[in-house]
This record gives structure tokens, C-alpha cells and sequence, in this order.
């Protein structure tokens, strides 16, 4: 198990670099320019490339690359071009907010949506289940920030229940955190609900229709049972691998819901970012994600073997 | 007995809680502060930034005059010595005195990067600090508009700074924020593109006169403003109808309907000039390195339907002709009766014909991501065609047409022939710092026409004596630039500003400002 873990962590190692040696290379190849943003629209071609110079956009692109590279293997992630804050201190402010919103999504996902998906398996093709899947279609079908602006005119516009936008640190308590943060977590997880209730319902299905199922219900072990230790315990590695997988998805919709409901999170600040080719930013956020995605992927093969002891490593 | 002593704590109390209560403003600003150096960018949001904490020698008023702010003047006879004296009571946020020393280090940097700095050094025989308090500022020759210049409010206007701040490089940004404005930039709240907090500086000593646009007395009645940005309009809206805001600098027209009928909400035009939309054309290239069919382009395009498609209601725009904009002193639209008025197109068809119009592909930018940029080139390129051009419409991001604009390749090979973009007005209500109008090929800006009728036109402006002499060179300056096809005014429009019912007496200049309003709380 160790030696697997060890493995899999140094894997990271090339799969790192490839994402850096990509980004590098797609954000040089992309049209823009950092400097035309810092000067602003009156500034003159000659007062361009002296900004250009003195920013070090005028080097020679591996040159750039080798000086990015080394900073990274020293733990540096440069500093923002355009605002000339330290890259590392922008992503450890907004990081939080970020965090704190994909967790309660994911908490409430998995709260919400596997109970669902059970319900509907269970009861498969009466009303609830008919209902469930009504619901994924539309949690699927219908635009993140749709969904965010129909909840802020029912929820905090005429119900007056919550703020219509902001944040607030649960170092300040859990309501305020609450309070600001259930409306952006509920809009986000309307397409992880959808995502994790459709994938719950049809591993459960297949899953009752098994013979030990049949053997658990002649034994007379309770309904509850037979579902939650013995269905939903051998449906729970495809289930856990769409959590997993989902998380892409988390992050596309972090974007949108962090500018619905101004969030100071990292989704704006990579959309920010890009806006203004302000490569340092970019490519460390880049690295962020694609790290993250790695280790999310790495946490959830590990836990296979907690639900499936024939899984080994 | 017990009535007294109840009421007396109550009363107390509120009392205390007066005195403790902090009055801040929250506002959503037209876009989020990045950049904190406003000498090396132009950007509006950081002139913005630089007006909350630093102050300025002298400032405009509403009738684009010169008033003392920081220091009062006198002028020799002879028209080359500008004597400046700082009034008393200026003092750093750090509590240090502003002196001329800083005053001085503060203008040689303003002086290499902007246009109209540049102008007056190249006629600067000495600037000087002569004591603590005096600034001598002597010229090769008399130069009208220096006070017109140190006074604008746009783009780049010249900001006092500590002079160990300004001798910063003048292409590297600063990293010391000390001003000696009405507000203090609270450092260790800035996110940068999110949030911005100010703080009143209580030492600031305002002017005696009532406030006017820039001038006046910057008389602080809040504790703290907070700039939030949000990118998304619509949540802005949200939050200002919930409360959770109090003021948004430009709201999209066609979003108004979400506040009005609100009695806690007034919308409303801040200032009269706005904003110019306007077309500029590349003189490298075929076909517009030829004077007809520039000719042709202007004579093919109509304001109204541009400004219709851009903003939509009337009230907030209006046809104008005048490239340094209508209602400001040099305001002439003489030479633009088909833009404003239409009628032209059968002019342009000729125009073409007897410019032997070729067919060349007319490449046209149009960034897709930008609200009040992405409607005029649809239009213009319809107007276009419709007089016989072929239009390339190439629709793109915003960063991308910045970086092609800079090419000087040919349209085929990565550069192109058109763009569109929008000015604030006062800053191109002045030929020296309209930047359309530099004519000195690739020094000029991006479209590089070599025009030396435009710079001598600029020169006689400079040498006239008086205002009125001014106004007669600035019209044939519009007469020139509208026969070269310098730049196609698209008209002038207003994106409203919306506020909270509590806050009043906002100051209605181009710049929004944050000194003389109130709020109720």
C-alpha cells in the first residue's frame, strides 16, 4: 500500500511538468499582452515595449521558461505582472473561500444526492424516482448561474433569508459563514447532485438485482440494511470515481458561482488572470488545479480498498 | 427617578454609539484596481485610485479652468516663470510635510510619460524646488496650455507623491503608497481586482471653497469607502436593491429597468460630456493609406444607428461630431454634418469609384468581450459595406486586438485596418493630449499617420495667445483631422451611475470622487 502511494506520488512528478511545459508554452502562443493592460489604452507602441522590457517579455522564450522553472523548483511562483503582488501570497488569500464552497458543495452533494439516488432505485419507476430524475435532467440541463440568479431572487430578494452576495471567513463564526456561503454551495451542487443521484440510482439497480440482495431480503435482514450495508456499500466505487471525476466539473462551476455571488475565490482569480495575460498567475493556478485533480484522484483509488476489500494495492 | 436614570443610560448609549458608529460606503467601481501606479498605466480605475489618495498642484473645475488646489500660482510677465506656493497644513499619510522637493520629483516623473508632460519639458528650461515651499517652473518659451495641462483630470494628471516614491523609475511601478490625499489606501486590506479600502486621513486640510468637479475643497464626511469589485453587473444590481452596496459607477442601460421604480435607488447621469466612441484606421495599408477612401469610410457611416445599437435609449447618448467632444471648450463639429446627420453614402460609393477602390478586404477588429465595445463594429461594417467596401469583420477577444493593433504587418499577415475604441472626453478634449492627433508616423499612435499638417496645426495651438485664438486653431485642427480621416467620431454616451437614496451630494464630475458626499445612515 506504502510502495503503491510512493509511486503514485513521484508519478505526479512528470505529470507536473508536462502541465508546466504546456501552460508555458499555450499562454506564449496565445495572443496578448500584460503590458498593453498595465499601460493602458493611451499609451504609445514605444512606451509598450519599454513596460515589455522592463518586465522581461522581451526575452527570448526559453530563457523565460528556464527562469519560471528554476523559481518553481526553488518554491517561488513569481510575482503578479500586473499587480506586482507575490503570486503565492494572491493564491493563499483566495484559496479559502474557494475551498470552503467546493467542501460544502461536495458535503451537500453527496448528502443530498445519494439518499436520491437510493430513494429512486428503490423505488424504481413510481413518482419519486420519476421525480429524481426529472431533477437530474434539469440539474444537468440548466445553467450554473441561471440557477445562482433564480435562488438570489427567491432567497435572499424576496425571502430577504440570505446576503445576495460576499463572503465570510467561518473563522467568524459558522452562521455568518452559512450565510453567505449555502446559496453559492446549494447552486453548485445542483449539477453534482444530478451527476451523483443518476450514477447512485443505476449502480443501485444493478445492484439489487444481484442474488446475495435477494439473499440478505430472504433472510429477513430490514429493508434499511439491505440498502445502506449491503447495496450501496458494493454500488460505492463507481459512485465514488464520479465524486472524483466530478471535481473538473466543481472547478468550471466555482468560476461561475464565485462571480455570481462575488467571491474572492481562486475561480475569479484565474478568470482575472487570464483577462489580463497575467502569466505568473495563470501558470501557478494552472499547476494548482491540475495538482489538485491528481491528488482528488489519488485519494479516491485509495479508498476503493475501504469499500471493496478485493481491492488491493 | 428610575424614568431619569433609565433614559439617561439609553441616551448615553446611543450617544456612544454615535460616536463609535463607522459611516462607510461601499462601491462597485467600472472595473477592479490592479495596477496602483497612476503614471505608469492610464488606466481610468487607477487615476480613480490616485485622486482618493493623493492630491494634485492645482485642479479643473466644472468650466475646464485651472484652480489652486495643493498651491496657488503667478505667471511673469514675460510668460515663462510659473511660480507655485503650497498652501499650509499639506502632510503626507506618514506625517511627513509635502514640500516642493517632493513636488518637483513628483512632475519630472509625470513629465516623461505623459503627452502632454513630455510637451511642457521640452520647453522646460528649469524646474525647481527654490525653498520649501516654492516650486519655480521656468520655459524656453511661453506655452499657453501648461496650466490647462497640469490641471487636466484625465488620462495621466500630474499627482504629488513623496519624492523618494517618485524617484522611482518612470517605467516601473511603484511600491511605496504614501499620498497626501483626503483618503489613506489601507495596504494590508487591497486584494488586488477585488478590493480596495480607504480610510479618511484625518490630518488633510481641505480648501476653503466649495467643491467643484477637482477643485475646491475635498471636505471628507465618511470613515471609510470600500471598492468592490464584482464583474458581473448583475449582482451588483442585486446588491445594491438589497442594501449590501451603496453605489455603482456605470450601470448598463438596458439593466435600468431592474432599479427603477426603486424609491431607495436613484440613477442618474453624473456628468454631461461621457464617454466618445470612435473608429481609427490604419494609414499603413491599403486601403486606407489613401486620403479618398478614408474619406469614403467616414462619408459611409452614420452615428445614430451606431449609438442606438450600442446603448439603446436616447437619453443616454448623442450624436456629435467633434473629436474633442461636444460640450467642452474646443468642441467643433465642423466637417461632420453626414456622420451626425447621414446623407452620405452616395458620396462614399463616389468617393471609392473615383479612388479606384480595389476590393481590398477592409480587416475590422471586434472584441466580443467587451460590453461597450462589441456592438459598433457590427454596424460601422454593415454601414461599410453598404457603400461598397468588403468588410473582414474578425471578431475576437480584447487582449488580442491590443496585441494585434501594435503590428504594423499587413492586414493578410496579422495586422489589420480598423478598431474601434471609447475615450472619457475630457481627455481628448485637448489637441496636445488627444492622442488621435499625433501625427509623427510610428512614433504616433496606433494607426501611425504621418500628418505634419496636424503638427504644425498643434504648434500654432500652442503659440496662440488667448483662448479665443485657441478655439479658431482648435476648429481647423477638427477641420483637418475629419478631411484626413485621423479618427471617425461615433458620437458621445453616459453610462449612468446608481446609488442608494442615503447617499446625496455626490460631486458630478467626469472623475467619480468620494470627498463632499454624505450618507445617511
Amino acid at each position: 500500500m506504502l510502495g503503491y502511494i510512493l509511486r503514485r506520488i513521484l508519478a505526479v512528478i512528470p505529470v507536473m511538468l508536462l502541465v508546466a511545459v504546456f501552460v508555458f508554452l499555450l499562454l506564449r502562443l496565445t495572443p496578448g499582452d500584460p503590458a498593453a493592460i498595465i499601460a493602458g489604452d493611451m499609451a504609445t507602441p514605444a512606451q509598450l515595449e519599454r513596460i515589455r522590457e522592463a518586465m522581461g517579455l522581451n526575452q527570448p522564450l526559453h530563457i523565460q521558461f528556464v527562469t519560471w522553472l528554476g523559481q518553481l523548483l526553488r518554491g517561488d511562483l513569481g510575482v503578479s505582472l500586473i499587480s506586482n503582488t507575490p503570486v503565492a501570497s494572491m493564491i493563499a488569500d483566495r484559496i479559502g473561500p474557494t475551498f470552503a464552497i467546493a467542501i460544502l458543495t461536495i458535503l451537500m452533494s453527496v448528502a443530498m444526492a445519494v439518499p436520491m439516488g437510493v430513494l429512486a432505485a428503490w423505488k424504481h419507476r413510481s413518482g419519486a424516482d420519476y421525480a429524481v430524475m426529472t431533477f437530474s435532467v434539469l440539474g444537468f440541463s440548466v445553467p450554473v448561474f441561471v440557477i445562482g440568479y433564480i435562488f438570489i431572487l427567491i432567497f435572499s430578494l424576496k425571502l430577504g433569508w440570505f446576503p445576495v452576495q460576499g463572503y465570510t471567513p467561518i473563522s467568524r463564526g459558522l452562521g455568518a459563514f452559512l450565510s453567505n456561503a449555502f446559496l453559492p454551495a446549494l447552486t453548485l451542487s445542483t449539477i453534482y447532485i444530478a451527476l451523483i443521484a443518476r450514477m447512485t440510482r443505476a449502480n443501485m439497480l444493478e445492484v439489487l438485482g444481484e442474488d446475495y440482495i435477494r439473499t440478505a431480503r430472504a433472510k429477513g435482514a430490514p429493508e434499511r440494511t439491505v440498502l445502506f450495508r449491503h447495496a450501496l456499500k458494493n454500488a460505492a466505487v463507481p459512485i465514488l470515481t464520479v465524486i472524483g471525476t466530478g471535481f473538473a466539473l466543481l472547478i468550471g462551476g466555482v468560476v461561475v458561482t464565485e462571480t455570481v455571488f462575488n467571491i474572492p475565490g481562486i475561480g475569479r482569480l484565474t478568470v482575472d488572470a487570464i483577462l489580463a495575460r497575467d502569466y505568473p498567475v495563470i501558470q501557478a493556478m494552472i499547476l494548482l488545479t491540475s495538482f489538485l485533480y491528481v491528488l482528488v484522484n489519488l485519494l479516491i483509488d485509495l479508498s476503493y480498498s475501504f469499500f471493496d476489500p478485493r481491492i488491493r494495492y | 427617578m428610575f424614568n431619569r436614570l433609565t433614559a439617561t443610560l439609553l441616551a448615553s448609549t446611543m450617544l456612544a454609539g454615535t460616536a463609535w458608529a463607522e459611516t462607510t460606503v461601499k462601491a462597485v467601481m467600472h472595473s477592479g484596481l490592479r495596477v496602483l501606479d497612476p503614471v505608469i498605466t492610464t488606466a481610468h480605475i487607477t487615476r480613480n485610485h490616485a485622486y482618493m489618495i493623493y492630491d494634485v498642484l492645482i485642479a479643473q473645475d466644472s468650466q475646464y479652468q485651472p484652480q489652486p488646489q495643493m498651491a496657488d500660482w503667478t505667471v511673469s510677465d514675460d510668460q515663462l516663470t510659473y511660480t507655485f506656493t503650497l498652501r499650509d497644513g499639506l502632510t503626507f499619510h506618514d506625517g511627513a510635510p509635502v514640500t516642493a522637493a517632493d513636488a518637483v520629483a513628483s512632475l519630472k516623473r509625470w513629465g516623461q510619460k505623459d503627452a502632454g508632460g513630455q510637451v511642457i519639458m521640452d520647453r522646460t528650461a528649469s524646474l525647481e524646488a527654490t525653498d520649501d515651499k516654492t516650486i519655480t517652473w521656468t520655459l524656453t518659451e511661453p506655452f499657453v496650455p501648461m496650466l490647462d495641462i497640469l490641471s487636466k483630470q484625465s488620462a495621466l494628471p500630474p499627482f504629488i507623491m513623496p519624492a523618494r516614491v517618485a524617484e522611482t523609475s518612470a517605467d516601473e511601478a511603484i511600491t511605496d503608497y504614501t499620498g497626501s490625499g483626503p483618503f489613506r489606501f489601507v495596504e494590508a486590506e487591497f486584494q488586488p481586482g477585488l478590493t480596495v479600502v480607504y480610510e479618511k486621513f484625518d490630518e488633510y486640510v481641505p480648501r476653503d471653497e466649495p467643491a467643484d468637479w477637482m477643485a475646491g475643497g475635498k471636505v471628507v464626511n465618511v470613515d471609510r469607502v470600500e471598492w468592490v469589485n464584482m464583474p458581473d453587473i448583475q449582482t451588483a444590481v442585486n446588491a445594491l436593491s438589497g442594501g449590501e452596496i451603496d453605489y455603482i459607477e456605470q450601470m448598463q442601460v438596458d439593466l435600468l429597468a431592474l432599479l427603477e421604480g426603486d424609491p431607495n435607488i436613484v440613477v442618474e447621469k453624473r456628468e454631461p460630456t461621457g464617454m466618445q466612441t470612435m473608429v481609427r484606421m490604419n494609414f499603413l495599408h491599403p486601403p486606407f493609406d489613401n486620403q479618398q477612401i478614408r474619406q469614403a469610410a467616414l462619408k459611409a457611416i452614420q452615428q445614430e444607428p451606431v449609438l442606438a445599437a450600442m446603448v439603446g435609449n436616447p437619453e443616454y447618448y448623442q450624436v456629435c461630431g467633434a473629436i474633442m467632444g461636444c460640450g467642452t471648450p474646443l468642441g467643433s463639429e465642423v466637417g461632420t454634418e453626414t456622420l451626425t446627420q447621414g446623407g452620405g453614402v452616395d458620396e462614399a460609393k463616389a468617393l471609392l469609384q473615383e479612388a479606384g477602390y480595389d476590393g481590398t478586404p477592409v480587416v475590422l477588429m471586434a472584441p466580443t468581450d467587451m460590453v461597450a465595445l462589441a456592438t459598433q463594429p457590427v454596424v460601422v461594417s454593415q454601414a461599410l459595406r453598404e457603400a461598397g467596401f468588403q468588410v473582414d469583420l474578425q471578431p475576437m477577444d480584447w487582449q488580442t486586438l491590443v496585441t494585434r493593433r501594435a503590428s504594423q504587418a499587413a492586414p493578410a499577415e496579422g495586422g489589420w485596418n480598423i478598431f474601434i475604441t471609447n475615450w472619457m472626453v475630457p481627455e481628448i478634449s485637448n489637441p496636445i493630449s488627444n492622442p488621435m492627433l499625433n501625427g509623427r508616423g510610428d512614433d504616433a499612435w496606433f494607426g501611425w499617420p504621418t500628418d505634419e499638417r496636424v503638427e504644425e496645426l498643434k504648434e500654432n495651438f500652442i503659440d496662440a495667445a488667448d483662448a479665443n485664438a485657441q478655439k479658431a486653431v482648435a476648429e481647423e485642427i477638427q477641420a483637418h483631422a475629419i478631411d484626413n480621416g485621423l479618427l471617425i467620431p461615433l458620437g458621445q454616451y453616459t453610462l449612468p451611475q446608481a446609488r442608494r437614496a442615503g447617499i446625496t451630494d455626490m460631486i458630478n464630475s467626469p472623475v467619480p470622487v468620494f470627498w463632499n458626499l454624505q450618507k445617511a445612515e
